[in-house]
């Protein structure tokens, strides 16, 4: 195994699709509700411990080898919203062709054939994070990373927000990435226990304002971002 | 008057109580059940009415075909370290319609630890549960964790309401932790957890509810969702979007200022679903 | 289904050389066969210089005679695929579009992700194609489609864009397989010199192809339909 593979799989130009989409963080500053460093910082917050912790316990538990399809229908009830059900599905089929490239496994293969309209990505990320010989806590750190950064890259971009101040949002972010990324491994690693895969034990941390504003966004005649 | 105020008279089941009002220490346990059954007479039986602790049964006046049940408020609760739990069962081809004679306040308790309020609902092919209570509200100081477990067989209706209130008009919430995990035909249909109140992170900002104190669920299961799947709709900017789920149903997913627009917002999203409910 | 980790069977995607590319290239999805792929063409250019037109125009002038299907990068809004379904240049199942997170070169360039799979689906969804134009979104000089999008790519400019384009080159206007020069007919009234610009992307650009036209007049696309056409013939010859 190695660490440095997780350099590899989290980086922001990973070819997996990621630069086109805002994490909701488009509607939520149309909406007014980010306006500011210390708006993106609150959002951040959110979107970390509701779908960040939901994602990461998912890929976790992809990583940790629980059944992949299962996991794929257990994501699809933690999301409530079809737009949001839909971009999980082409990012994950996005991100199956980089990790195909970058880590040939028999494991991506397979679910390509199975799914050919795609799986949720966090659960992708997982089986992704395993073929890249990482483990549970590695996958679940790329997916709460991922749920914060989409956002701040975004708003960089939608606020002309300065990216030190960005970036140091996620900065201070980093003790509470820890303490998400703990929770989803062990729920992760627990729901793939003894060779089974248990859904119920997966957190299905949900925000209500979330998945509102995606149906929004969808609809939204002139966007920038793809979600 | 809402259940659940503090001097509300001794339940017949519960334990011991100081005449305080307060709880002995562990809080109260109780396990309430509804069984509905069609009866010979094409409407629906009760074989199974049975209240414990803070919750009531009462059957009231029963529409076509099905059986109402009212929820009322015998004691107070849920307070801190309080265990209820509620089962429902609807066998096949019944129908029944549960609802509240007031809104459910979650309040402060001496026992420590949260209450907990677990509720499971069982819906068997060709039968339908109405489930419309009125609103939770989360009241200072108190700490709740409520479930509901739903699982549907496939040719289930179900119309399913939950609001919660967090802080009664001009005061700051209790914690309220909430899980709604519904299965159709076995399969997974929704999941959703939600933490609200002080110590849950981030739980009033800008990606969960910003400065919404209200926030609610319908959800509407039914058959005629396979064929004819919702169409996504927002139905007030910011407010609420209902939502085809991956499976025979829809979900609206409503924040509001209050429980009053809140209501107005699922009433309307309850007329969205009536045509998709009613097909046979 | 338990999907079981194993690297020993993984199958290879890469291979060097040509011929790799013309079969559906890393990763090849499951179960479709590794018949030859459509071409796919890059289009790129500044904001307003006429990619969406050439790309109408061409749909209008070969359809009849190509299998053809369009991605469009829309920057902001999703204008550029609407316009080309209003026009009707081609059924509406034969175009998508794809958003680029506000850095149209990143989508066609850095991370193409987005645009193969909507290449892939435009395939899988309409049957076989000859060609795939891929339109990005207006972008400055640098913008360059990777080569892992488009096999062949063609750079728009216009005459009312300054006639020093061509002189500051870039690597649309230099690396580019045909530089259309477009508009020609508003030369004398923006004060550009055409010998002056033909001469700068000779110089730019070596023996590659340069299309001096007017996209708006009759039979304007022609010289970028003739390219076009004998690249497909090398692409099914190759």
């Amino acid at each position: 195994m190695t660490r440095a593979a997780l350099l590899v799989l989290a980086d922001g130009r990973f070819p997996a699709g990621g630069h086109a989409h805002s994490g909701g963080a488009e509607q939520a500053v149309a909406a007014g509700r980010i306006t500011d460093a210390a708006g993106l910082a609150a959002y951040c917050r959110g979107r970390l411990h509701t779908a960040g912790l939901t994602s990461a316990a998912l890929a976790a538990a992809a990583c940790a080898g629980a059944d992949p399809l299962r996991l794929d229908e257990a994501a699809d009830a933690r999301t409530p919203s079809p737009a949001l059900r839909a971009t999980a599905r082409r990012l994950g089929r996005q991100l199956l062709r980089a990790a195909r490239a970058a880590w040939p496994a028999a494991e991506l293969d397979a679910l390509a054939g199975a799914r050919p309209r795609g799986v949720h990505q966090p659960v992708i990320l997982g089986v992704a994070a395993r073929a890249a010989g990482l483990g549970p806590a590695d996958a679940s750190y790329a997916a709460v990373y991922e749920a914060v950064s989409g956002p701040a890259t975004a708003t960089v971009r939608l606020l002309g927000l300065d990216p030190f101040e960005a970036t140091a949002v996620l900065a201070r972010l980093a003790p509470e990435l820890d303490d998400v990324a703990a929770r989803a491994t062990t729920a992760g690693v627990r729901a793939a226990a003894g060779g089974r895969t248990d859904v119920d034990v997966l957190p299905a941390a949900g925000a209500p304002l979330l998945d509102i504003a995606a149906e929004e966004h969808a609809v939204r005649t002139a966007r920038l971002f793809a979600s | 008057m809402a259940r659940g105020v503090t001097d509300a008279a001794a339940a017949p089941t519960a334990e011991v109580r100081p005449p305080d009002g307060t709880r002995a220490t562990g809080g109260v346990r109780a396990h309430a059940r509804i069984t509905a059954a069609p009866d010979a007479r094409g409407g629906t039986a009760l074989p199974e009415l049975a209240g414990d602790g803070p919750i009531a049964l009462r059957r009231v006046r029963a529409g076509a075909g099905e059986a109402r049940v009212c929820l009322v408020g015998a004691m107070a609760g849920p307070l801190g370290g309080d265990r209820v739990r509620l089962d429902v069962r609807v066998e096949p081809g019944a129908a029944l319609r549960v609802t509240s004679a007031a809104a459910t306040l979650a309040l402060p308790g001496t026992a420590g630890g949260p209450a907990r309020y677990d509720v499971s609902l069982a819906v068997g092919d060709g039968a339908e549960l109405h489930w419309l209570p009125e609103p939770l509200v989360s009241v200072r100081g108190s700490r709740l964790h409520v479930t509901y477990r739903i699982d549907l067989a496939p040719a289930a209706r179900l119309v399913f309401r939950e609001e919660q209130v967090l802080g009664r008009t001009g005061e700051p919430p209790g914690r309220l932790v909430s899980r709604l995990t519904v299965c159709s035909g076995g399969r997974p249909l929704l999941d959703q957890a939600t933490d609200y109140g002080p110590g849950a992170p981030a739980w009033d900002g800008p990606a969960v509810l910003a400065d919404n104190r209200a926030t609610g669920q319908l959800l509407v299961a039914a058959p005629g969702f396979a064929a004819t799947p919702a169409k996504p709709h927002v139905l007030a900017t910011a407010q609420a979007a209902l939502t085809p789920l991956p499976g025979p149903a829809a979900l609206t997913t409503a924040v509001a200022p209050d429980a009053l627009r809140l209501r107005t917002l699922l009433d309307e999203a309850r007329t969205h679903t009536t045509a998709a409910y009613e097909a046979r | 289904m338990h999907l079981d980790h194993s690297e020993t069977t993984a199958p290879q995607h890469h291979t060097s050389g040509a011929p790799a590319r013309r079969v559906l290239g890393p990763p090849a999805p499951a179960g479709r066969a590794t018949r030859r792929r459509a071409l796919r063409v890059g289009l790129g250019g500044p904001v307003g210089s006429g990619k969406t037109a050439t790309v109408a125009a061409l749909c209008r002038l070969l359809h009849d005679e190509l299998s053809l299907a369009v991605v469009t990068n829309d920057i902001y809004t999703r204008e550029d695929a609407e316009f080309l379904l209003r026009e009707a240049v081609l059924p509406p199942e034969r175009i998508t579009a794809v958003e680029t997170g506000a850095c149209p070169h990143t989508a066609i360039r850095d991370d193409i992700s987005a645009n193969v799979e909507a290449v892939e689906e435009l395939e899988a969804a309409v049957g076989p194609l000859d060609v795939v134009l891929v339109e990005s979104g207006g972008d400055n000089l640098t913008a360059t489609f990777s080569r892992g999008l488009a096999d062949a790519q063609l750079f728009v400019i216009d005459v009312a864009g300054g006639d020093d384009i061509p002189r500051k080159g870039g690597p649309g206007v230099t690396t580019a397989d045909l530089l259309v020069v477009n508009k020609t007919d508003l030369a004398p009234y923006v004060g550009s010199d055409l010998a002056r610009m033909a001469r700068d992307a000779r110089a730019q650009r070596g023996g590659k192809p340069v299309v001096f036209t007017s996209l708006a007049q009759e039979g304007g696309v022609r010289p970028v339909a003739d390219w076009l056409r004998e690249r497909v013939a090398s692409w099914r010859a190759a």
